[in-house]
């Protein structure tokens, strides 16, 4: 129980640092990844509350598909942050 | 730059492409006895094809997947779905007609804990089917129109 009490402040903490990271990148594809990561850490963080339902649906949505969509998008303008 | 990205993201997607489906297609086909179902099956699926045309571009898709099929599709899925909950309308709707019925996906279900029978759950599989095509065909065309509006500014 304590081992599972760990790994869950460990994937919180995660997910926290990958959300801060989208928004401190000034590269904008770094910054759709580290959003990609984070939203594949809270699917992670789905299977281990034992909702692997939701899990599939985050990862195939959140994890996928707005990070294809993103990409798109920011292949079709710029790809750096103005200061 | 139109059309593709680079040699690498191309390799893993030629070997990643495959897998994606065919998980997919396992999640849609057993929706009814394990997690997941039509919506997470398709979204998977549609997250296959979104990889295949981020990869290489609209213009490498060319003629395979038509943005008017996938709206056909996506239709005929809605409506399957529709007509199936029609199916039973004359006890109820959404009345689960074909369930122990002894036809497809009526098989007996043994009482108690058991791993689950695949020939069973009467309508519910096919409704799987049915959600299934139209969320992976809906995404895909909503992909699709992303990549050609892009394509289009990007031109004028």
């Amino acid at each position: 129980m304590i081992v599972q009490s760990i790994l869950h402040v460990i994937v919180l903490v995660l997910i926290v640092i990958g959300g801060a990271l989208a928004v401190w990148f000034k590269d904008l594809i770094s910054s759709v990844l580290a959003l990609a990561s984070a939203s594949l850490l809270v699917a992670l963080e789905f299977y281990m509350l034992q909702a692997p339902d939701v899990a599939i649906a985050e990862a195939g949505i959140g994890a996928a598909l707005t990070t294809a969509i993103y990409v798109i998008a920011v292949r079709r303008t710029r790809r750096k942050e103005e200061e | 730059m139109n059309s593709g990205m680079s040699l690498i993201v191309r390799t893993v997607t030629r070997l990643v492409y495959g897998l994606a489906l065919v998980f997919g297609f396992y999640v849609i086909m057993h929706g009814h006895l394990t997690p997941g179902g039509g919506f997470q099956g398709g979204a998977v699926v549609a997250s296959a094809f979104a990889l295949l045309l981020v990869a290489f571009g609209a213009a490498g898709i060319k003629g395979r997947l038509n943005h008017h099929l996938l709206q056909t599709l996506e239709e005929i899925g809605a409506l399957a779905f529709l007509a199936l909950g029609f199916v039973g309308i004359g006890t109820a709707f959404f009345y689960n007609l074909l369930a122990n019925s002894g036809s497809l996906f009526g098989g007996p279900v043994p009482l108690g804990p058991n791993a689950g029978v695949f020939n069973a759950g009467g309508t519910l599989p096919l409704m799987n089917w049915a959600v299934g095509l139209k969320v992976m065909t809906g995404i895909a065309a909503i992909v699709i129109a992303m990549l050609i509006g892009a394509r289009k500014e990007e031109t004028e």
